[in-house]
Formats: C-alpha cells, structure tokens, sequence
C-alpha cells in the first residue's frame, strides 16, 4: 500500500500550502493559417485553434479530478502573429487580436499567448505593423497576450525596439487607464525569450515546435515556504537539500499532469516549466520563502544571495523529476502577484534596484511592477534597456513588464483582482537616459570570452 | 489501478459503511483502509482497487464528493500515480 505518511503529505500539501499546476498550455503552429485575405486568416486561425485545443478544458478538468490537485489555468499559445500574418495591415493585425480573443472565449480558456514578434536584430514591416497596435489589442480584448523580444545574446539589443516598446506602453497604459491600466499587464518585453514558456503573458508557439505541443507550468511556493520552516535551524547545505526535495516533489506531479494530458488529447509533451510561481493568496508567496530562509524583509541586502540559493536548488531537485525541463524555469518575483512582495514594497524595504539586481539570479525579470503614469517614455526605455542587458550579457532570459499607471503616483496602487493582484507604485530614479535611447541602432551582441 | 479516498470531518456513526457502500455500488474494491478518531476528528484513508469500476473515475469522484458534503464530511479520491510519482524515484 501506499505509504499512509506519503499520503498525507502530498494531501497537505494540496490543501494547507496550495500546491497546484499553475497551467497546462496547449501550443499551436499557425503556419497553415497563412492568407494574403486579412478575413481568411482570421477565419482559418480560429477554425485552427477552436479545433485543435476543443477538448484542452475539459482535459484538464477531468486530470484534476483523477489525481486531485487543482489546475488553475487551461491556456493556449500560438506562433508569433507577427509571422503569420506577414504584411498585412495594423487593422488586419486588429482582427486577427480579436479573433484570438474570440476563440478564447469558444474554448473557455483565461489567456491566450502568441500576439508576439521577433525582433531582436531588426523589424520587418508585419512585426512593425503588428506592434503599432499592440495597445489596441490590448484594450480591445481580454485574454490576449502579447510579447516582443527585442534582444538576444547571439543579435545584441536592438534599441530602436526598445524606444518604440517604451511608447507602446505608455499607449497600453493611456488606453487602458479606466481599468488601472491592465494593458500593460498583458505586455512583455523580452531579451532571449524561450519559445517553449507556457506561462503568460509571455507564452508563445516558438518557430522550432511542432504542430502542437502541451507544456506544463507547476507552481508552488507555498509548499517550499512550509518545508524550509519546517527545517529550522539548519545550516545553508542541509536547506539546499530540504528545497531540492521539496522542488523535486512538486515537479514529478508536474510531470505526471504533462505526460496524462498529451496522452489524452494526442498531442506530443513538450516540456515542465520549473518556475515557482507566486499568487496574491496567502502563503503562496516568494518573498515569504525568502524571509523564512532568514531575510528580516525581502529586499533586505543579502536578498539577491537568497534568491540565487533558491533559484539553483529549485532547478536541481525539477530536473531530475522531469524528462524535459524548459520554458522560463525559475523563481518569478513578479510585485503585484505575491503578497510578500507587496508588503516588502510598501514597508520600503523593497525597490526598483533590488528587484533588478535580483533579476540577474532568477527567472524573468521585472515583473508586474507599477511605477507613475506620468513618468516619461525615454525612462521606461531605460527601465528596459538595463534589464535586457542584464539577459543579453548573463546568456539568460529576461524580461519587463511595468505598469505606468495612467493619472496615479507614488501613493497610490493599482488592482487588477484575480491572479494579477495588486500593486503599490513604486518611486522610480527620474534622471533622463533620453539622448543615449534616441541614438538608435543596435547595441552589439557580447562577447564571451574574457569572462569578468 | 487503485485510488486513494481519504475521508475527514467530525465523528459520527456510519461513516465508513456510507463510503464503503457508495464504492460496492460502483465495483470499487476496497483493499485496506486506515482511520482514527482524535477527539471527535475522523480521519480515513481507504484504499480501493478501480480496475473494475463500472463509470469514469471523475464520475466517482464527483459521486464520492457529493456524498461527504451531504453528511458536512470532506471526502476526496486521487488516483494512486499521484503519490507513486511524488514519493517514489
């Protein structure tokens, strides 16, 4: 018989520290979809998508009920719009936002990922046609996701991307402004972006996958926060160990969801997305592993350490548990998703710095983050550029995803309910990086050797 | 196949024979079962063979679920892989 103590750790686990898959998301080549008709691409992206992914919701449903964990979110990822849809117009790029919103809403999924482009060396006119109306997209529907990568360690940084993300934003955030500016949310700048991420509002059907593929995200802090408590005293090895551990338990369900539902819905598995992954609940945070680890606040000096401790042992206790391990896969410490943080931002002890900093050790970068509306665009580049260099030169993805929340200051906080939470906003450094992000051009990809 | 009913909630007469009724109506073979009572707590883990179960396991489930709400007892069945995965390299 199953061990009765096994049993009643994984139920506690369930039930007192949240564990759960946060997504199971169903990728989707749109290839076929190709049409010089902006109407005929609609129609055959929403005939690809409504079919392939007809049974993803119910799938998962019934996985949850065998196995007994919830499964938070059933989500679908395409293949960057911006490569389908080729050269046809803003409004063509327009409909095509819609009609990803609308086969959302057929399937009954929370977010649908891929209103993306590629342009870390440089834009062709559908990618510039595509993300001249990305906050349109954004403010005209609700569960489409949109990313741009605009940088790579092997092209460099392409700043004119960047200075035109910077006023991308900002028109997300203006059009968005009755809903605390949750455009903003649903947009991710990337450096080195994975094309396997199942997790949003960066998930896209990378170039190099297949026709379909299902991708697990397992989440989890929750259970890591409880175990290190449960380890108390211990020196920093044995509490390497108690993480990998834990790490490995968690992704094995991962695992065992990933393997049951590409199985049963006949599409191949891709990878387990190792990512801790926070939400506003109570004991589902990051910054609280981070303090039961022995930070008196998150964001206190030794922060970054912490992190890096928890990042490596998180990802060696998964892989072992997985075959294939990918996406993102690491701890997020988005602001406006975990309790801790919040609290961490509104004590003071956590700033803009410290979460970039602490980006150069984890998973993804600054996330979820709110800063004044009225701040100028040139900084928000700036807010980018740094954090893209961060990936570009540590061979590592990073992204941004901040809120310049339209008509509120430092004072002030934003609340998008539901798993996007809330968020206070934040004091940013004003100081002006306008001439150096109207230079343009390409800042060039790093060298690596003479590692210092 | 076999799944894991684990069964908590305040004590009162009948319970087992309840879930052990509700798993003969659907062929579900109970294998072992462990339970204590601490002070007025009940707490059970059944473990049942599902290779001849005569509706879905989610059916079952649900069925199961059902069953502890109507008598204020929280009732869940996992699948056994779930543990097997978890705690087993």
């Amino acid at each position: 018989m199953v061990n009765t103590k096994n049993i009643l750790e994984t139920i506690n686990m369930i039930q007192q520290e949240n564990l759960d898959i946060r997504t199971i998301t169903m990728g989707i080549s749109l290839y076929d979809c190709v049409s010089e008709d902006e109407d005929r691409l609609c129609q055959k992206i929403y005939d690809k998508i409504t079919t392939s992914a007809e049974h993803l919701v119910k799938t998962g449903c019934d996985i949850e009920k065998k196995y007994g964990i919830p499964i938070v979110n059933k989500r679908v990822s395409v293949t960057p719009v911006s490569l389908v849809g080729g050269a046809i117009s803003p409004d063509g790029y327009i409909k095509v936002a819609r009609t990803l919103d609308r086969a959302a809403k057929t399937l009954g999924i929370n977010f649908i990922g891929g209103f993306s482009a590629l342009v870390q060396k440089g834009m062709t006119k559908g990618a510039e046609n595509m993300i001249s109306i990305i906050p349109e997209a954004l403010a005209e529907t609700d569960f489409v996701c949109s990313s741009v990568n605009v940088a790579s360690t092997k092209a460099g940084i392409n700043m004119d991307a960047i200075k035109i993300m910077g006023s991308t934003i900002k028109r997300a955030a203006y059009l968005t402004k009755d809903k605390d500016s949750i455009g903003c949310a649903k947009l991710v700048v990337f450096a080195n972006v994975p094309e396997d991420n199942p997790f949003m509002a960066g998930a896209f059907h990378g170039v190099g996958e297949s026709e379909n593929v299902i991708n697990v995200g397992v989440s989890g802090p929750g259970v890591v926060s409880s175990a290190i408590q449960r380890a108390g005293d211990c020196n920093l090895s044995e509490l390497a160990d108690v993480i990998k551990k834990t790490a490995f338990k968690i992704t094995r369900v991962g695992q065992l969801v990933a393997s049951e539902a590409a199985e049963r819905l006949g599409v191949p598995f891709g990878i387990v997305d190792l990512s801790l992954a926070p939400t506003p609940a109570i004991g589902d945070s990051v910054a609280h592993i981070l303090e039961n680890m022995g930070l008196e606040s998150c964001g206190a000096h030794g922060t970054t350490a912490t992190l890096a401790m928890l990042n490596d042992a998180v990802k060696k206790g998964g892989v072992m548990a997985s075959s294939h391990v990918g996406g993102l896969s690491g701890a997020f410490i988005p602001v406006s998703e975990d309790a801790g943080m919040i609290d961490a931002v509104e004590r003071g002890a956590l700033t803009l710095e410290k979460l970039e900093a602490m980006t150069a050790v984890c998973s993804v970068g600054l996330d979820m983050i709110a800063i004044p509306g009225d701040v100028d665009e040139s900084v928000i580049c700036g807010i980018i550029a740094d954090e893209i260099a961060i990936g570009v030169v540590n061979t590592k993805t990073t992204a941004v995803r901040v809120i310049p929340a339209y008509g509120k200051t430092v004072g002030d906080s934003i609340n998008f309910g539901g798993l996007l939470g809330r968020a206070p906003i934040m004091e940013i450094n004003r100081y002006s990086p306008a001439k150096f992000i109207n230079r343009g051009g390409r800042i060039p990809a790093p060298i690596h050797s003479l590692k210092n | 196949m076999k799944a894991v009913i684990t069964v908590t909630g305040r004590d009162s007469v009948g319970i087992i024979a309840k879930v052990a009724t509700e798993c003969s109506l659907y062929k579900a073979n109970i294998i072992d079962i462990s339970q204590s009572v601490l002070s007025e707590y009940f707490a059970m883990i059944m473990l049942v063979d599902i290779h001849e179960l005569t509706i879905d396991f989610s059916d079952f489930s649900d069925k199961l679920t059902a069953l502890g709400k109507g008598c204020g007892l929280d009732v869940h069945v996992m699948h056994e892989d779930i543990f097997n995965s978890m705690h087993n390299i």
